[in-house]
């Protein structure tokens, strides 16, 4: 297992070297050697999945480290952990690289840095391998930033448009925001417990030595992290910007993967989260699902109305940690890594459409993202439409795909949560609302780009199906979403006992003293108890918002129209993201600047030139007063009344008198070394 | 066995210096080969050195010692620990890389290497010093060729910015001086600083000094002479100034080098003869690391030239040092004897400053060869160079994100030492200090974007790319900061131990019941 897992986290660090400094010069660009690279480790993944559904222990574990650094007292070990957490996690990993690179191949065909975005492919997956397999706190944290930096690449890869530049700036700066709280966190762990390794730190939590308001904030630092990385409310802004990138980098990175980091850290490291904090990442996850949601629906860019939905998603996954039900929260990440995946490369594919259309008529008026200038492309696109469709009715939790199954976890979750503690009703609240909205605003996409008619007919009648190396990895995608693939060897979906999955992956009991615990037992009761509700209640939801968008989109008998304007205000604040990038720029970045400006000409041109140039100055002119009196009074008015003798010393020590500091800090200097030299004589 | 290699070291620049001064002045080339070879050498033993070097122990290695100046009880005495090592190396290789980044002066070539090589010998003297009066010695004789290098051969203001230079410096080192022989005069006579080491905290301990305590006087006194070096806020605003108008060699050696010889000296004289004052002005330590990192980073957000931001990124980044420096009281019973905290703190700070001096002097040389090319450095004023010269691009981007602490390369070990071992003490000010973290990010993406992404500026459409004789100055620096970032463990074991020997002393002379 340890050597298996080795290879999967070094082969894409040699893909990337070897792409990054011989990649121009190989045949094709050296795409297949990244391409090598990541299917052995899909296999090795594979492998390790078999090999752990043989085993079917949910207890099971190996750890592997080595000395990093050795003071004496401070060392820091780093190593692997591979649980069935990691393994399936890697396996996802590697599936959704897999699927990404092959989908780059036509992708990014013509792009004349071919080479290199393979190379910073192969950067992420071995950034994203190491935060998996990480079994401390310290090599999360190195793999953590790392993924920051293939994210930053690769957003910016376009780097000549400006609006790339920016967004991949803007990623790693809110990124780095969050770490500041993720690193403040590891340090009070570490200060506590004295080692940064997850088992130490559990038996630290587990002891005592760090308890109370203390370890609150602590994992409230390490949500900080989390909040960054999986884009929850306020650091959200990044993500939709971030759609700057490729779309199989948002398909890999933005949607299914890095983003799910912040989650999938959550989900290592629940058992030292205290009640409180898990009650604020129910809130912030909570509240980023239906808060993004509501965005979603006024968009009409393709990608960002999926970026949208990966927020809302996200903060679902995040919600269900702090409700207790982390491995339903995990659950829905493996889920939805796959058809979130999958959209993407629909939209992809869309636009991939849309650009060859424009590229033949040479128009370079029509934005080929927005959604508006598509319509009908059922016809033209019938794979994409298809895969597009099903992951649609995956995401909007409709029965029997995979979606259905892990949101309804997460719903239950809610219910139970708020049973336990009804103060917190809002919780179920954000999640129903959201599972309203879901399949709301994706109909609305599926309808708006596949149906009805286009406005452009023209473009139209341009536009074709993409290159096999696109389908493939949609059709692949796609078909992962039926729920046969989780709940194998139960054939029943309704029935979530004895599927491989809730097998494998059991919840924890929370390692936390001396507060009010729920039992993880306590927790599977109960969501056990609010399924039923749950399940009906959330499909239900889901027809609604069918329905609407049926009505909306298609019928035609709702106008959108007179529905944005009906809500006038609300309308606006969704259709402008409620204006919290405007927020940050005016009440923080610019403010920023402002205060450097200040704070930059205060250091230089008053404290500096000023204050310090002004002892030069001082200096200066007394040596001149000192200089003139020197002259004046002793040379002229003394010596001529006395002699030549006294004129001849008078003028010496006038040439004496240059006016520049520095001579006289070296006659000060002279005479501090002679007065000390006759004292010991 | 009797190979006197620190004097080989420190000497054979000289020796190189007086070749160079016999060379006739047309011959330009054989005067730089004689520099490259001198210091080659130099850079050949500093290797031997370090691979020669026995790592278990925390005293001194390869001393000399031999009589100088008898009726001063002065002696001509060398030798290196952990401490010294580093820096050693680092000067031994930024020598020898700056002869390379000289390569195109054309300007009283014979004068400039013969003054970059005395400036060499100066630098490895202090380094290896272990009298005070040769310390002080060659702490001035740095001073001169410097003064010389930045007034000739600078920009435009070089003149101001060497008087300016010039004279901050030497207002730090007449301090330095004043203390250097106070201890001289009430520890015995004797300018061995290893002696010193053991008698100055016992003697000096009660004494007073017109109402404040003799240890504190004159620790002050070395404080303000070697924040000045460092350099420390509010003494930093040569700096700026200073590099700017420094040629690009100068500012490598500037930076990588001299700055360090603040905080060696702090280390070396402050922490090591007067541990008693360390207790009472860690906290003073801390925060004045806490001012560097934000005002410094505060300040390399406002600037619009390229050179004048990689300089104070200098001042925030050096911050990190102070803080994990002031670390070392973690060790003491008040603060839980947490000998763990003060251990990262401390080596973290030795490291910190090995790291900067590889970082700053890429970022230096970097600068430097956009300059050469574009004939300024205003970051508006270029635009998607990344374009235009890719491995030049890619390489910036190398040391940029060095520079903003991207794990995997030596910077982000370093200071994260440097923030854990300070956590344990001055929680709110390492808080704080993160800050400073997300302040380098900005000025360094902030200043990447601008001239190296959006669309291709046409004024530099024919750029040239990086060539040959500047990748072989940058390379080596970005290799072994990878190198230290993904495997610090080699560095951390040649200094492990004299640090260990400086955090006993500090606990157990300085008044606080010790550990060990």
């Amino acid at each position: 297992m340890i050597i298996a897992s080795l290879i999967i986290l070094i082969l894409p660090l040699l893909a990337f070297v070897i792409q990054i400094f011989f990649g121009q010069r190989l045949p094709r660009k050296g795409d297949f050697v990244s391409i090598f690279a990541v299917l052995i480790t899909l296999g090795v993944a594979l492998g390790m999945l078999v090999s752990i559904l043989m085993l079917n222990d949910s207890q099971f574990m190996r750890e592997a480290a080595f000395t990093w650094l050795n003071l004496g007292a401070f060392k820091i070990e780093l190593g692997f952990l591979i649980d069935n957490i990691t393994v399936v996690m890697l396996v996802v990993v590697a599936l959704i690289s897999t699927m990404s690179h092959i989908y780059s191949i036509k992708y990014m065909d013509k792009d004349p840095l071919y080479h290199r975005y393979f190379a910073y492919l192969g950067l992420f997956t071995f950034s994203m391998n190491g935060i998996v397999l990480a079994n401390n706190l310290v090599s999360l944290y190195i793999f953590w930033e790392l993924v920051g930096l293939s994210s930053y690449l690769l957003i910016g890869f376009w780097f000549q448009k400006d609006t790339a530049a920016d967004a991949g700036k803007k990623a790693f700066l809110a990124n780095r925001v969050g770490d500041l709280g993720f690193f403040i966190g590891i340090m009070l762990f570490f200060t506590a417990v004295g080692s940064f390794n997850y088992s130490d730190v559990f038996a630290g939590v587990a002891s005592g030595s760090i308890h109370g308001t203390l370890l609150t904030l602590a994992g409230l630092g390490l949500f900080c992290g989390a909040i960054g990385k999986s884009a929850q409310v306020p650091l959200h802004i990044w993500l939709p910007d971030a759609m700057e990138g490729p779309t199989p980098v948002s398909a890999l990175i933005h949607a299914a993967t890095m983003v799910a980091a912040g989650v999938y850290m959550l989900v290592r490291l629940f058992p030292i989260l205290t009640p409180d904090v898990l009650t604020v990442i129910a809130y912030i996850g909570g509240f980023t699902a239906l808060f993004a949601a509501t965005i979603a629906i006024t968009q009409n860019d393709i990608k960002r109305v999926l970026a949208y939905s990966t927020l809302s998603q996200l903060g679902y996954m995040v919600m269900a940690i702090g409700t207790g039900a982390y491995t339903a929260g995990f659950f829905h990440l493996v889920t939805h890594a796959m058809f979130k995946a999958s959209l993407f490369y629909g939209a992809g594919s869309v636009i991939h459409a849309m650009h060859h259309a424009l590229h033949k008529l040479k128009d370079h008026t029509i934005d080929p993202q927005d959604m508006r200038n598509m319509g009908g492309f059922k016809t033209r696109m019938p794979f994409t439409y298809w895969t597009m469709v099903i992951c649609t009715l995956a995401i909007s939790g409709i029965p029997f795909f995979s979606g259905f199954l892990s949101k309804d976890a997460i719903l239950a979750g809610t219910l139970a949560f708020a049973n336990h503690s009804p103060q917190h009703l809002l919780i179920p609240f954000f999640g129903f609302a959201a599972a309203l909205i879901t399949p709301f605003y994706m109909l609305r996409l599926i309808f708006m780009t596949f149906h009805r008619g286009s406005k452009f007919p023209k473009v139209y009648r341009q536009i074709k199906e993409s290159p096999r190396e696109m389908t493939i990895p949609m059709v692949i995608l796609s078909g992962l979403t039926l729920f046969l693939f989780y709940t194998l060897p139960q054939i029943n979906p309704f029935f979530d006992t004895g599927w491989w999955f809730t097998n494998l992956i059991v919840a924890r009991d929370t390692v936390v003293t001396g507060f009010e615990i729920i039992t993880a037992h306590e927790i599977m009761v109960s969501m056990h108890h609010n399924h039923l509700a749950a399940m009906l209640l959330s499909v239900a939801l889901a027809g609604l918002g069918i329905l609407f968008s049926w009505l909306m989109y298609l019928r035609k008998k709702l106008s959108p129209q007179v529905w944005a304007k009906r809500s006038g205000f609300l309308y606006r604040l969704s259709f402008n993201k409620y204006y919290i990038d405007e927020i940050y720029e005016r009440f923080i970045y610019k403010p920023l600047l402002k205060l450097t400006e200040r704070v930059g000409y205060i250091d230089w041109d008053i404290y500096d030139q000023r204050f310090i140039d002004g002892f030069g100055r001082v200096t200066d002119k007394l040596a001149r007063v000192s200089g003139e009196l020197d002259w004046e009074g002793l040379d002229k008015m003394i010596v001529n009344g006395i002699g030549r003798q006294f004129q001849r010393a008078g003028q010496s020590l006038r040439q004496i008198q240059t006016g520049r500091l520095q001579n006289y800090l070296l006659f000060a200097l002279l005479g501090i070394i002679i007065i000390l030299i006759l004292q010991v004589i | 066995m009797d190979f006197h290699i620190l004097s080989w070291l420190i000497w054979l620049p000289v020796l190189g210096m007086m070749a160079i001064l016999l060379i006739p002045n047309r011959f330009t080339n054989t005067i730089k080969i004689t520099a490259a070879v001198a210091t080659g050498i130099q850079l050949i033993l500093a290797v031997v050195l370090w691979f020669a070097f026995d790592r278990t122990t925390g005293s001194f290695q390869f001393t000399e010692y031999a009589q100088w100046i008898p009726s001063f009880n002065i002696f001509y005495f060398l030798g290196i620990d952990g401490l010294s090592m580093p820096m050693v190396l680092l000067t031994a290789l930024l020598m020898f890389i700056s002869v390379f980044v000289s390569w195109k002066t054309d300007k009283m070539v014979k004068g400039y290497f013969a003054l970059l090589l005395l400036l060499d010998t100066g630098m490895m003297g202090v380094f290896t010093a272990l009298d005070f009066f040769l310390f002080y010695v060659f702490w001035e004789v740095m001073l001169l060729p410097m003064y010389f290098l930045i007034g000739l051969w600078g920009g435009p203001k070089r003149e101001y910015a060497a008087i300016k230079f010039f004279l901050y410096t030497l207002f730090g080192s007449v301090l330095i001086l004043i203390a250097i022989l106070a201890l001289y005069f009430n520890c015995g006579y004797t300018f061995n600083m290893v002696e010193l080491a053991e008698i100055a905290p016992t003697v000096l301990s009660g004494v007073v000094w017109w109402g404040m305590s003799a240890i504190k006087v004159i620790w002050i006194l070395l404080f303000i002479g070697f924040a000045i070096k460092v350099p420390i806020f509010p003494f930093h605003t040569w700096l700026p100034l200073v590099h700017v108008e420094a040629p690009t060699a100068i500012s490598v050696i500037l930076a990588g080098i001299l700055l360090k010889m603040g905080l060696y000296g702090l280390f070396r004289v402050n922490y090591a003869m007067l541990p008693e004052a360390v207790w009472w002005f860690a906290g003073a330590l801390a925060l004045l690391g806490l001012v560097n990192i934000i005002w410094g980073g505060l300040c390399a957000l406002a600037q619009k030239d390229l050179k004048r931001l990689v300089a104070y990124s200098s001042i925030n980044h050096l911050g990190f040092a102070l803080v994990g420096m002031a670390a070392v009281v973690a060790a003491g019973v008040m603060n839980g004897n947490n000998l763990m905290s003060a251990q990262a703190g401390m080596n973290g700070a030795v490291f910190q400053m090995f790291n900067h001096g590889t970082i700053s002097a890429m970022l230096f040389i970097l600068v430097g060869v956009i300059y050469d090319r574009a004939h300024h450095r205003n970051i508006a004023g270029f635009g998607g160079l990344a374009t235009r010269m890719p491995i030049y691009a890619g390489l910036t981007m190398v040391a940029f994100f060095a520079g903003l602490g991207l794990p995997s390369m030596s910077g982000f070990v370093s200071e994260a030492m440097c923030l854990i071992g300070g956590f344990s003490v001055f929680r709110m000010i390492v808080v704080l200090s993160m800050l400073g973290i997300l302040l380098n990010a900005t000025y360094f993406l902030r200043a990447y974007q601008k001239i190296f992404f959006g669309k291709l500026n046409k004024k530099y459409s024919d750029l040239p790319e990086i060539n040959g004789r500047e990748l072989f100055t940058v390379i080596p620096l970005a290799l072994i900061t990878l190198l230290f970032g993904v495997y610090p463990a080699p560095f951390l074991n040649v200094i492990k131990e004299t640090v260990n020997v400086l955090i006993e002393q500090v606990v157990t002379l300085g008044g606080s019941t010790g550990l060990f």
